[in-house]
């Protein structure tokens, strides 16, 4: 049968052809590049600017990271080091490290406080941050960590933190026993005795300075990357229960309160952060007695607040007005209250749509905590710009520093990003 | 009740807001420290060091009035100010003084409310080239770019100096000391303008110093000097006379080492004598201590070897005396007799 055509045809394969393998430009990498990067004219062009760019960049990149050194004790020892071969000079790092985390007036042997203070906060935090994964109880030490790390930060009579926070506790109690008969009672109740324990605590305190005495450190001495994560921290976590109250206030239905909430929320919102910063180191110095104890990191923490809090209350309004109003109705039909309602239905889906927007505020806030260094207050830009810069042995060093500061900044607000990316998809329960 | 506090509170403001300007010299010795407003950093004149003592040479003129006033140089809080609060730091007494290189203006002494006291270093602006340019004299930069920062006195100085020389310039304008250097180096600009003190330190910076020269023309005015609120003379004489018994310590040879032997009895000069407290009562009569001007000197130096130690050629900033010279060697630093 395979003779068939024998004399027709002039030759017949007989058996199969191995497989070759494709040709060298349709495989491996050289398709790849074919495709990606060279796949039209225009696309070659492309690709070849964008090489030289990088080209450009890494040349002076990299040889600026390896050649760098960390030794010497000014600019010119430095370059006398690297005899101009393009490296950089971090020993400003090395030398002025304590410096650019805790500014120049903290004193050095007390550092190790305001470091306790910090890995606690791995501590305290993951309660908050992670609640689904741990008991309901370790919320205590998320509690208790703000009057601690004010203890450690700041010293002085361990009194004043701890009826501070007896103080709250008090409120707190007064608050659900009376709540029953009335919320707004109920509030005023828990306000009241907080007021109490507070003004006994500071009689206590202003008796027994002494008592579990930590060596006090007074705030003008706070400084550095620090300060940064003092005021970021505080006004992230305090201005959001006052934007969620903000948010609420401004869709309430009582005249006064939705009068008051929105002339807030436009006004700070209308206002530059700086002005706001000017006015508490400034203005108010003309009000206060000369030798008011008014704190300077206070006045600055209730002003960044207080613009925090109104730009939160706009996000967590986009979430409840993103609520179908069949949410609002189903509540009602439940016969639950106004603060049952929002406590159970309304708010939980609301901040879960404001999540995003919520990090977006906190992100940019931090970022603004820099800010503070126009007032003189010496946060990590405003060491660098100020003692560092100003110092015989570094005038005139920019990028090593500001590399550094770049650095810290991008890794506390990644962090957040991540975290926030994360705790969307645990909460990700709708079947959208 | 309410109404009340508030009130109260208001009024108390007001009252300790008055109080503030009338005894500046109680509310010191009371608090036993001085206030002291400085810049939050300038190479030489006020920058706080590795260890974190603040160093240079306003920051002496604060020492110096802390040492004469309470006996202890260290007895100071530096409350670093910037350009924009400095002022409303003073005014509303937060500082009891302020040294930080403030010019000395007409609307700064009367409409703001100041007493300048005194002026611790005569700036002027001047003009930086690189030596390559060939340059001798500011007279030869006809048609030159020039780097400046916009919004500043300078810019308006260099107007009129080139207006009146009748010549010609591109201005670059720039923001901060940070970008001037990069676009100055990176030869954006021929020249760059800014106060000589400025020009010094930032020139030793550079890459490679030598390359650059600073012109020998000053076509400013800028008298920089300590400054204290108006309404209250006696706190301003004080300060004042410290300033003075530093100078005068120079011009009479008294310096940080030998004050101490000086001051331990009598000598010749009745003049060196009444400065030290050995004679004459000057210290009661501002209501110091006799030995005011004495621990003034031994805690600082006098006024030579404060200028010599943080701005003076051995130094990294290594400014000339020029006119902050003595008035007898042809300078403009000159004290009133201590009689």
């Amino acid at each position: 049968m395979s003779d068939t055509h024998a004399e027709s045809v002039a030759f017949v394969r007989e058996s199969v052809i191995p497989p070759a393998p494709p040709p060298a430009r349709e495989t491996g990498a050289v398709r790849w590049l074919r495709e990606n990067l060279f796949a039209t004219w225009f696309n070659a062009i492309l690709t070849l600017v964008a090489l030289y760019v990088l080209w450009v960049l890494l040349s002076g990149l990299v040889p600026w990271v390896v050649n760098g050194t960390w030794q010497g004790s000014s600019l010119a020892e430095c370059r006398e080091i690297l005899q101009g071969n393009g490296g950089g000079c971090f020993s400003v790092l090395r030398e002025r490290w304590p410096q650019l985390l805790f500014g120049f007036q903290y004193p050095d042997y007390l550092r190790w406080r305001p470091v306790l203070a910090f890995f606690l906060l791995f501590v305290a935090v993951p309660p908050a941050l992670f609640i689904m994964f741990l008991p309901r109880w370790t919320l205590i030490v998320t509690a208790i960590y703000p009057f601690l790390a004010y203890w450690l930060i700041w010293g002085g009579t361990i009194l004043t933190p701890l009826f501070a926070a007896l103080g709250f506790l008090a409120g707190y109690l007064a608050f659900s026993i009376v709540e029953r008969r009335g919320f707004v009672l109920g509030l005023a109740a828990g306000l009241l005795a907080a007021v109490a324990v507070w003004w006994f605590g500071g009689l206590l305190a202003g008796e027994f300075p002494r008592f579990a005495r930590l060596e006090a450190v007074v705030s003008r001495a706070m400084g550095g990357f620090m300060l940064n994560l003092i005021l970021g921290i505080v006004c992230v976590s305090l201005s959001l229960p006052f934007g969620i109250l903000l948010a609420l206030g401004r869709q309430s239905r009582l005249p006064v309160v939705k009068g008051f909430c929105v002339v807030f929320i436009e006004f700070v919102r209308g206002v530059p952060l700086i002005t706001l910063l000017f006015v508490a180191n400034v203005v108010l110095a003309f009000f206060l007695p000369p030798d008011a104890n008014f704190d300077l990191i206070l006045r600055v923490i209730i002003m960044i607040t207080l613009f925090a809090s109104a730009y939160i209350a706009e996000v967590i309004r986009g979430g409840l007005a993103a609520l179908p109003k069949g949410q609002y109705e189903a509540a009602d039909s439940l016969g639950l209250d106004y603060a049952q309602a929002m406590r159970l239905i309304i708010l939980p889906q609301a901040l879960k749509i404001s999540i995003p927007g919520i990090v977006n505020v906190a992100v940019g806030l931090f970022k603004d905590t820099t800010l503070v260094s126009v007032i003189s207050m010496f946060d990590l830009v405003g060491m660098i710009r100020g003692p560092i810069l100003a110092s015989t042995a570094w005038a005139g060093i920019y990028w090593e520093l500001w590399a550094a500061a770049c650095i810290m900044f991008f890794t506390v607000c990644y962090g957040i990003s991540q975290y926030s990316q994360w705790l969307e998809r645990q909460l990700h329960t709708d079947h959208r | 009740m309410k109404n009340s506090v508030l009130l109260g509170t208001l009024a108390f403001a007001g009252l300790a807001a008055a109080g503030a300007s009338a005894a500046t010299l109680d509310d010191v010795k009371a608090r036993g420290s001085l206030n002291c407003g400085v810049n939050t950093g300038v190479p030489g004149f006020a920058a706080p060091d590795a260890n974190g003592e603040w160093q240079g040479f306003d920051v002496s003129v604060c020492r110096a009035v802390a040492a004469a006033v309470l006996g202890d140089p260290e007895a100071v809080n530096f409350i670093s100010t910037t350009g924009k609060t400095r002022f409303t730091a003073l005014a509303s007494g937060e500082v009891d003084l302020l040294a930080r290189n403030t010019t000395w203006t007409f609307s700064r002494d009367t409409d703001l409310k100041f007493d300048f006291v005194g002026v611790n270093y005569y700036d002027g602006q001047g003009f930086i080239v690189p030596t390559a340019l060939g340059v001798s004299s500011a007279t030869e930069l006809d048609g030159a770019t020039i780097c400046i920062q916009t919004g500043t006195t300078t810019e308006l100085n260099l107007a009129d100096y080139f207006r009146v020389n009748d010549m010609s310039y591109e201005p670059v304008p720039i923001e901060t000391e940070a970008e001037a250097r990069t676009q100055f180096l990176a030869g954006a600009c021929d020249v760059y303008t800014t106060d000589r003190s400025a020009l010094a330190s930032v020139r030793v910076t550079y890459p490679s110093p030598d390359d650059y020269v600073i012109l020998p023309e000053v076509i400013s005015k800028e008298p920089l000097g300590p400054l204290v609120r108006h309404g209250d003379s006696e706190w301003g004489d004080i300060v004042r006379w410290t300033y003075f018994a530093l100078v005068a310590a120079e011009q009479y040879g008294v310096t940080q080492d030998n004050v101490e032997e000086m001051a331990a009895e009598a000598g010749d000069n009745p003049e060196v004598n009444r400065l030290l407290g050995t004679e004459g009562e000057l210290g009661a009569m501002i209501g110091l201590e006799n030995s005011w001007a004495k621990d003034a000197i031994a805690a600082v130096g006098n006024y030579g070897e404060i200028f010599s130690r943080n701005i003076g050629e051995d130094s990294p900033v290594g400014l000339e005396r020029g006119l902050n010279a003595l008035y007898t060697e042809g300078g403009l630093q000159y004290a009133p007799p201590f009689r």
